[in-house]
């Protein structure tokens, strides 16, 4: 694995900096304290192809890679996790779930507009009684003639407040368990679907997370993804690569962090020096500057060992374990480190904190994680 | 209709820091970037594309590593992108640079040559009037918005107080202001593209039956930089207070009668 970067996705991750630092920078705080996601923002990514990178451009996607998705994951991140959690549950779970087992007619209909960045999608799959236990699924979908009615809710579904396309998961026969789970794809505007407003929650706050509750939805066969009883293995198998997008914003809410830090601390004085001076803020930052590195390339070997068709599971888990609790790690001693000033709003600092808390629960948590980790190691 | 844009390389003089111990300018480190006035008038040139059609090629003359200059370019949407480089060329003013960029445009073929105004490591503002006059073509400077009709262009040029609307006849130059357009994102895509396309490489042999080689490099400078500075802060200056404007007035002209000023 080469840690430095292609003179391509150097130029990348400079468009994705830029970005970042001049259209999302400046609204961040507004969006959090408003709970609210800026769809103006949203189409801005949208015209310049972040909202289908790693997709092939026979569909209208900007062509690139998994290493290229990490980056801008990661430059966004550094300055609003909400936004790159928005384009990454759009692209690393709605997207690839059709791109990987949709059909040509399916991905004519619903991945082009997706990854041309003419539509948003969505994933929901937990439901308040089926989390790490997913395979608990409660909401039903029986076949009617040549359509499926759905019935249920699906709980913390991430831009569901606003998104076009839902992948969406359903029991299709109880007797049968996780092989009787059915994916499926809907439309926002369906009939008996109904969006609550953002869940109130500690953090990520911009983004918009919902109840989807479906009463009596019909989905034609058309609209089935994959066979029935091929859900809950491409759900997994979805939030495989989910994990590395979350690692990589993991990674960017750390260095985001960091960054603010390391320019508060050499200005604040106390004690007649700027508080850099001090061997414990210099070894401090030392400590943290590393683990994120560290952080950053396992997400790196990750992205790449997708890119080149490798299995990616396990280092995807590793990845997401690890960069999670840098993220809390590291948030927590900024806070320390700005003081007082950290504990306000006036400054980004707490908000990385609160933001950095759901990296190590959702797209599975940090135990779901060691179990994967484990039973590839085949510790038993 | 052709559209020939030249950009510059520059370092982000945003981003330079001085020495404090030698009080010299620090240029490791510092990222480069596509000089501001230069992106307006790319930003200027694909604006025209996307509303009438046009074939835009940016130019640049530098060393190797403006290439990413180029990729940037080709990013945003520029169709061609053609780069300048040479051992011959090292050490060039605007002078030499004019003349060169103007052998290379001839070859090209332009209705229209969009520079920008001037560089921000540099600031002469000399090579896009420099350019025109080699290439014999009418130039209007400082254009702050520019509408393209059949044959000729009719830009806004800006002065400190005002400004003027100019009919110019095609082909011909303008240089741009940062202010001319808002230059729009690279895309990701875009980038994929850029370093699937080629850039067109002129070295001094392809530009030779054009060039007198003592007007080149080092050589054909006229200009020559002696020393490179950072001015240093002579203190805070003094402030007047507790005057009215005309007091005020009076004993700012004193002072400056006292430098031999005025």
């Amino acid at each position: 694995m080469d840690s430095k970067l292609s003179k391509k996705h150097q130029l990348q991750q400079e468009l994705y900096r830029r970005f970042a630092q001049n259209e999302v920078k400046p609204i961040a705080r507004d969006m959090d304290e408003k709970e609210e996601y800026s769809l103006e923002l949203l189409e801005k990514m949208q015209k310049c192809g972040f909202l289908g990178i790693p997709y092939s451009k026979d569909y209208g996607g900007a062509g690139s890679d998994t290493l290229s998705y990490v980056l801008c994951m990661e430059e966004l991140a550094k300055v609003d996790a909400s936004t790159a959690l928005t384009i990454s549950v759009h692209t690393s779970l709605c997207c690839w779930c059709i791109d990987s087992f949709g059909t040509e007619e399916q991905k004519e209909k619903y991945l082009r507009p997706l990854v041309s960045g003419k539509k948003v999608g969505c994933y929901s799959l937990t439901e308040p009684n089926a989390g790490s236990d997913a395979s608990a699924q409660q909401m039903k979908a029986v076949l009617d003639g040549d359509s499926y009615v759905l019935n249920g809710a699906k709980v913390f579904t991430t831009n569901s407040g606003f998104a076009d396309i839902f992948v969406i998961f359903a029991m299709t026969d109880k007797s049968k368990g996780t092989r009787g789970i059915t994916a499926f794809i809907m439309e926002r505007g369906s009939e008996g679907l109904l969006v609550s407003d953002n869940i109130p929650r500690m953090g990520m706050r911009a983004a918009s997370n919902c109840v989807v509750t479906l009463d009596n939805v019909r989905l034609p066969e058309a609209n089935r993804l994959g066979r029935e009883g091929d859900g809950f293995k491409i759900a997994m198998k979805g939030l495989e690569g989910g994990r590395i997008g979350i690692g990589a914003q993991a990674v960017g809410i750390a260095q985001g962090a960091l960054d603010e830090t390391i320019s508060y601390v050499k200005k604040r004085k106390q004690f007649g020096r700027p508080i850099s001076a001090f061997q414990n803020t210099q070894f401090k930052i030392a400590e943290m500057q590393t683990k994120i590195d560290a952080a950053r390339l396992m997400v790196w070997r990750a992205a790449e060992a997708k890119d080149n068709h490798e299995p990616y599971g396990t280092e995807a888990a590793m990845c997401k374990l690890y960069a999670s609790e840098v993220a809390n790690d590291v948030t927590r001693e900024c806070v320390q480190l700005l003081g007082g000033y950290g504990y306000t709003r006036e400054f980004p600092v707490e908000r990385m904190m609160r933001d950095a808390k759901i990296t190590e629960i959702y797209e599975g948590t940090s135990e779901i994680m060691k179990m994967i980790i484990s039973g590839a190691m085949k510790i038993k | 209709m052709k559209i020939a844009v030249c950009i510059k390389q520059v370092p982000d003089t945003t981003e330079v820091r001085v020495d404090p111990e030698t009080n010299r300018l620090i240029r490791e480190g510092v990222p480069s970037i596509i000089n501001p006035d230069d992106k307006s008038g790319l930003e200027t040139a694909l604006r025209v594309k996307d509303t009438m059609g046009a074939v835009v090629t940016a130019v640049c003359m530098g060393p190797l590593q403006a290439e990413v200059a180029l990729r940037e370019a080709l990013a945003m949407g520029c169709d061609e992108a053609v780069l300048i480089s040479g051992r011959e060329f090292g050490g060039s003013d605007t002078y030499a640079t004019a003349t060169i960029l103007a052998a290379a445009l001839q070859q090209l073929g332009f209705d229209l040559i969009i520079t920008g105004r001037e560089a921000i490591d540099g600031n002469t503002a000399q090579v896009g009037p420099q350019i025109a006059e080699r290439l014999n073509i009418p130039q209007v400077s400082y254009v702050e918005d520019i509408q393209v009709e059949s044959e000729h262009l009719i830009v806004k040029r800006m002065f400190e107080d005002c400004y003027q609307r100019i009919k110019v006849r095609m082909p011909c130059l303008i240089t741009a202001l940062a202010e001319l357009a808002q230059p729009r994102y690279m895309t990701v895509r875009g980038i994929e593209d850029a370093y699937n396309a080629e850039i067109k490489m002129l070295a001094f042999d392809d530009l030779k039956d054009d060039l007198n080689p003592d007007s080149i490099g080092l050589k054909g400078s006229p200009t020559r930089v002696i020393r490179s500075f950072t001015k240093q802060a002579k203190g805070q200056g003094k402030k007047l207070t507790g005057m009215d404007v005309d007091e005020a007035v009076a004993s700012i002209i004193l002072t400056l009668e006292e430098h031999n000023i005025i």
